[in-house]
């Protein structure tokens, strides 16, 4: 405990140290996290959250989080196993609705309307917030007919060539046209898993989303792969918004702008990635960040 | 992080070592008994189907050949045509057996006295007056000339040519006399009477005759039944399916709609027959012995199977498809149709297949609706009267001619074909679209 202490101190800036003990309970938990440490509002948000809470049958899996997701900017959550960053982000794109005993409360709003309102159309609204799973999941069908899928069933290709156009300005955004554009037609579950996930990258930004969620993306792939999809990621937020759920917080230190710290269904504390990863304002983001659990 | 001088070892390496060593022996003995057991019921399971199918083959292969007798036929314009009119309807109903007798007179001249005439014209199936009106009617030129035309023997010729008559025993106790079994020798001097491919065994419907008798009717039935059940049962059964894996929320109505099916598949399947005798042609007054009743009946004793099969391949499609289309904007339809369904259809398939298979030998329920007639014509449509294959081997069976035992094995054969031949497509189906992603 001294020795922590110590180090803390010499890292620059104010460190607010909620508790005294470094072993909490969960009861004490929910007496020091009353409310979120950092600036969960930005000035031009894409979505915003306002106490949001997802129960999985009687167990609740998020507790009163509420957050906003900046316009064109890149946020990372992260957090120790089973904290519920995948089941919150799981919620932007009504995912959850796929799970038969998830129920969720509060309002996710994006351009002004409440995407859990009764009448609110779940199709359009996946059409506007994509996502990538973590394990590569292309459709057994050819390279040509994954990316086109989605323009397709939009509606958004008149005839074959602006299609055409549609798929080769995906693989190429995806970093994956000089591997594949001699072989469209051959299956996209024979690529490599780098490539695959590159595919399902490709096939997410075709139908051109405004926001793109990433559930652990990484996760499944071999460090090169990752360094290419981070490198990807990097170059999409011009035009996107992302959300990026990570379990390493390397990545999330490379890749993001700002940064949101979970633990066991609250949002703990949320910032900007440098002042996260350097300065970090709650004890628990500072235990998960120093590697004392998670 | 223990301290070096605590250990979780039960034993040292080397007294475990020893342990294992010791317990080997038994492991292998163990092992190889298995082995030898699962042989042995795999040797014995195969015994019992050599026996079988040895039994049939052996009981139906002579069913494949005919005994004919070549005759020269007269065909006398003044028995037929006596005003040279060849108007088809004189023609269609004159005395053609009167020839055929003539021929067989003239043949055998020293035959007088009536019993024994008629032991002659006995040679010879009555099916062969038919046979000659047939050629009249379709080359009226034929009339006037005298042909050399084979006809079919009858039933007893037929089983002595085979064999199946046992000429040492007394001429009282056999089928033929001494008189037929000296004329048949005649015959065969004068290369008269032979056997040739039965080809009227897959050109005729049934006959009370056995040497007239063939399968057509009842293929024809059982291949308008089947299609039936298929129109009505795959339909009816992927839909099903898919409504109950897909779209049916989970509660109580769900799980006992599932205990249901599960249930009726194990239903004995005459009960299916007595549904259909009540409710489709006693209240819908569909007429019976149809093979529209019959697929209707067979349909719903298919469709659990169909079900059955059809959810497994559902539920077999990785739920990561799923979420990638609902990911990319699908509608929870387009999800199934366009992505889950083209990836279950193989197992769907072969299910259907197997629940056809099943369906093709079913009797019961088929007895019940009445397909237990004798039916003659070759059935054209769904609302003829129509018999099944395996109906027609269970009317046959019952029959006392000697020449219906071959025929019945070798009816069981073609039904045992067809049964192989379409497990064969469903084991093929199945491996040719096994993991496709």
């Amino acid at each position: 405990m001294e020795s922590i202490m110590a180090e803390n101190e010499t890292i620059a800036g104010r460190i607010r140290i909620a508790g005294p003990d470094t072993k909490q309970t969960g009861e004490d938990l929910s007496q020091e996290i009353s409310e979120t440490v950092g600036e969960i509002t930005v000035s031009n948000p894409r979505m915003t959250c306002r106490n949001v809470n997802v129960y999985y049958g009687d167990k609740q899996a998020i507790m009163d989080v509420s957050l906003d997701i900046g316009k064109n900017q890149v946020i990372a959550m992260i957090g120790p196993s089973g904290c519920g960053k995948s089941t919150f982000i799981r919620c932007l794109n009504r995912m959850n609705d796929t799970i038969d005993s998830c129920r969720v409360s509060g309002d996710i709003m994006m351009d002004g309307e409440n995407i859990y309102a009764p009448g609110m159309d779940v199709v359009p609204l996946r059409a506007r917030v994509g996502m990538v799973f973590q394990k590569p999941n292309p459709f057994p069908k050819s390279i040509f007919e994954n990316v086109a899928y989605g323009a397709r069933i939009h509606g958004m290709a008149n005839h074959k060539d602006e299609l055409h156009g549609i798929i080769e300005t995906s693989l190429r955004k995806a970093g994956l046209w000089e591997e594949v554009k001699d072989r469209l037609d051959q299956p996209g579950t024979g690529l490599s898993g780098g490539q695959q996930q590159r595919l399902c990258i490709a096939r997410a930004i075709a139908i051109s989303p405004e926001v793109i969620l990433m559930d652990e993306p990484c996760s499944a792939l071999d460090p090169i792969a990752t360094a290419r999809v981070e490198e990807l990621i990097d170059e999409l937020r011009e035009r996107f918004t992302i959300a990026i759920v990570t379990h390493s917080m390397q990545q999330a230190a490379r890749v993001s702008q700002r940064t949101a710290y979970f633990h066991l269904g609250r949002l703990i504390e949320v910032g900007t990635t440098e002042q996260i990863f350097t300065n970090p304002r709650h004890r628990l983001t500072e235990d998960y960040i120093t590697g004392r659990f998670g | 992080m223990n301290s070096p001088g605590k250990t979780s070892l039960v034993f040292s390496p080397d007294a475990a070592m020893q342990k294992v060593r010791a317990g080997l022996g038994r492991r292998y003995r163990a092992e190889r008994r298995f082995r030898r057991f699962g042989l042995a019921a795999i040797l014995l399971g195969l015994l019992f189907l050599a026996l079988l199918l040895i039994s049939i083959v052996g009981k139906g292969y002579s069913a494949f050949q005919q005994t004919w007798i070549a005759l020269d036929i007269v065909i006398d314009e003044q028995q037929l045509d006596p005003t040279g009119q060849r108007d088809p309807a004189v023609l269609a109903t004159a005395n053609y057996g009167a020839l055929v007798k003539d021929s067989l007179r003239r043949m055998f001249p020293d035959v007088t006295g009536r019993s024994e005439k008629r032991q002659l014209y006995g040679l010879v199936s009555g099916g062969a007056a038919f046979q000659l009106r047939k050629l009249v009617l379709n080359d009226p030129r034929i009339i006037g000339t005298t042909q050399h035309i084979r006809v079919p023997a009858n039933d007893d010729v037929d089983m002595l040519m085979k064999g199946h008559i046992d000429r040492t025993l007394a001429s009282s106790r056999r089928r033929l006399g001494d008189d037929e079994i000296a004329w048949i020798d005649r015959l065969a001097d004068e290369n008269r009477i032979g056997k040739s491919f039965n080809t009227t065994f897959f050109t005729a419907g049934d006959s009370r005759e056995p040497e007239l008798a063939g399968i057509r009717g009842a293929v024809v039935g059982s291949f308008l039944t089947l299609a039936v059940t298929l129109l009505l049962a795959f339909p009816v059964g992927v839909a099903t399916a898919v409504y109950l894996e897909e779209y049916a929320s989970r509660n109580h109505w769900t799980d006992l709609i599932e205990v249901n099916i599960n249930n009726l598949a194990a239903v004995p399947s005459i009960v299916f027959g007595l549904l259909g005798l009540a409710i489709f042609i006693n209240f819908f007054g569909i007429p019976r012995s149809t093979p529209l009743v019959g697929g209707l009946v067979l349909a719903l004793m298919t469709l659990p199977t169909i079900i059955i099969a059809s959810r497994a391949a559902l539920k077999s499609v990785p739920p990561s498809i799923r979420e990638a289309a609902l990911g990319v904007g699908a509608s929870r339809t387009q999800t199934v149709f366009q992505h889950v369904l083209p990836l279950a259809m193989p197992g769907m398939l072969t299910g259907t297949i197997i629940g056809m298979a099943q369906a093709l030998g079913e009797t019961a329920p088929l007895l019940m609706i009445g397909m237990v007639a004798f039916i003659v014509d070759i059935p054209g449509g769904v609302t003829d009267p129509a018999t099944v294959l395996p109906v027609q081997i269970f009317l046959w069976a019952d029959s006392p001619e000697r020449a219906f035992v071959e025929r019945t094995s070798a009816a069981i054969m073609i039904l045992l074909g067809f049964l192989f031949l379409m497990n064969a497509l469903a084991v093929v189906l199945r491996r040719r679209f096994e993991r496709r992603w």
